[in-house]
């Protein structure tokens, strides 16, 4: 609430509803809502050394992951954009690569690339230091750097049409399409309707609905990328003789009603709401557009989560029936519950229930609306339930084999 | 989207999405034997009486439904019945069954 009434006294150009305090980083013109220093591993190999640095510098975020090796051809070029958008995040302030030394995706060149952004970044190589010791005695240092240089940047009156907002759903259930999705959809025709921007992704949590969108298309060539995303994942199952629906719904969305891929993509599809799709995005890909856009993303929620912030989304609205608990490290992840049970049963970790769309004491406008403020009150500094807990994870889409 | 705010009250035990829709989604645990009166969108009432318990989310038929008939739920398509489904069954993986990504049934027909 202390946020809420600095974001009422200080912009007073802008009227509340239309802005949020945001961060702005001069390099890329962009906002962010946090202003963190993340350290981040070019390669699995420097996961010790990451997590190290971060137990003694807890001011810092940081993720670690599997990859950065023994990859080939557009799986390390998506790679390296997934590290690099990652880092050049507008709620990043600075960052800090660590790089074991011999690795495919030089950390080096990684490095290189974000300072060619314009992002404060440093660098270290654990082989380069002289190992372990020594890399997190330097790593401690860099990062009070970044964090004196972070603290330079003062929250300020950014118009909402800065916003992107990417809108997920994950460990679904039956209520999923009937109360949180639906709920969602109104708060992303509300951004929509103050110019901002909203991610969808989870191509293949489309099936069975995308004519539904691609109708909603902005030109019919929008419309036709739509439907080819998807047909390349439904062509995947049919060429490996199997029933997608094996893996999708899984079996915590079966145990919660939902039968098929098409009933789970038609829920899945209302979060985002009712106005034109602009653009089909690429993994990791930052819109050009503005308004409702998607990015082709798996269903698998930590690696579209991970694209859709390496596509400069600087915060998630997720919608859980089941009850997913994940976040990440540079962006608030709010957390809506679909159903009053779960939300009860898993209250530390839920930041809005939806359920009361079913349990008849609230409207579908009405919790869009508590979305919606949320969403206003988060991007100003009110800490979510994921970021409470220090929720980071992170995972990179992988489209080639490991060698 | 279907606008349920007006026919989500306290009492209701389950929703109709869509007019076009033949499954309901159970809100409460229902009962063997009980029988619902059901608003729909378009403002009409359909009486369903339960065959079986299901269970808070599940679906059930709303009229009897035939090997191969579409499920329709929110208005659309979501898989196809796998046999015969009298009205007022749970209907879910075992009865109903999807038509997309279904590489199984690719290479059963191939064969």
């Amino acid at each position: 609430m202390m946020t809420t009434t600095r974001a009422h006294t200080q912009s007073s150009v802008l009227s509340p509803q239309s802005s949020f305090m945001g961060y702005r980083r001069a390099y890329s013109g962009r906002a962010g809502v946090r202003n963190l220093v993340l350290i981040i591993p070019s390669v699995v190999c420097s996961n010790t050394v990451v997590q190290r640095i971060a137990q003694q510098v807890p001011e810092c975020v940081f993720v670690t992951h599997q990859h950065g090796c023994s990859q080939v051809g557009d799986d390390v070029e998506q790679t390296r954009a997934t590290l690099i958008g990652y880092a050049t995040n507008p709620n990043v302030a600075g960052v800090l690569v660590v790089s074991l030394g011999c690795e495919t995706i030089e950390g080096d060149r990684v490095a290189q690339m974000i300072a060619d952004t314009g992002q404060d970044v440093e660098f270290l190589g654990i082989q380069e230091s002289g190992g372990i010791k020594a890399t997190v005695e330097l790593g401690i240092e860099k990062c009070h750097g970044l964090l004196d240089r972070a603290n330079r940047y003062k929250r300020e009156a950014v118009p909402l049409s800065e916003l992107i907002l990417a809108v997920q759903c994950g460990g679904s259930d039956a209520f999923s399409g009937i109360t949180a999705n639906p709920a969602l959809g109104i708060t992303s025709d509300m951004l929509v309707a103050a110019g901002g921007t909203v991610m969808l992704a989870e191509v293949p949590e489309c099936l069975g609905a995308e004519h539904l969108l691609a109708a909603r298309a902005r030109t019919p060539e929008v419309g036709e990328q739509l439907i080819a995303a998807v047909r390349r994942y439904e062509e995947d199952a049919l060429r490996m003789g199997v029933d997608l629906n094996k893996g999708n719904p899984a079996p915590g969305n079966i145990k919660g009603g939902l039968t098929t891929i098409e009933e789970k993509s038609i829920g899945a599809m209302k979060k985002g709401g009712s106005t034109p799709l602009n653009e089909v995005l690429a993994y990791a890909q930052p819109p050009t557009q503005k308004g409702l856009v998607i990015m082709d993303t798996p269903g698998n929620d930590i690696e579209s989560v991970t694209g859709n912030l390496a596509g400069m989304a600087q915060m998630v609205v997720f919608t859980t029936g089941r009850g997913s608990v994940t976040g990440a490290a540079i962006a608030p992840v709010i957390k809506v519950a679909t159903n009053t049970p779960m939300y009860e049963k898993m209250s530390d970790n839920m930041d809005i229930n939806a359920g009361t769309v079913v349990d008849g004491t609230q409207t579908l406008q009405t919790v869009g609306r508590r979305i919606f403020e949320k969403v206003i009150s988060v991007a100003n500094g009110e800490q979510t339930r994921s970021e409470e807990w220090g929720c980071n994870e992170f995972g990179i889409n992988r489209i080639g084999p490991s060698l | 989207m279907p606008d349920t705010k007006d026919r989500i009250a306290g009492e209701t035990r389950a929703l109709i999405m869509d007019a076009k829709d033949n499954v309901a989604v159970a809100i409460r645990e229902l009962s063997a034997g009980e029988t619902l009166v059901i608003a729909v969108p378009d403002g009409s009432e359909r009486v369903v009486t339960m065959v079986e318990p299901i269970q808070f989310g599940h679906k059930f038929s709303t009229a009897d439904l035939a090997e191969g008939d579409q499920i329709i739920k929110y208005g659309e398509r979501i898989g196809r019945a796998t046999q015969f489904i009298p009205a007022g069954s749970h209907t879910h993986v075992h009865n109903i069954t999807s038509q997309r990504g279904r590489g199984d049934l690719k290479s059963r027909s191939e064969d």
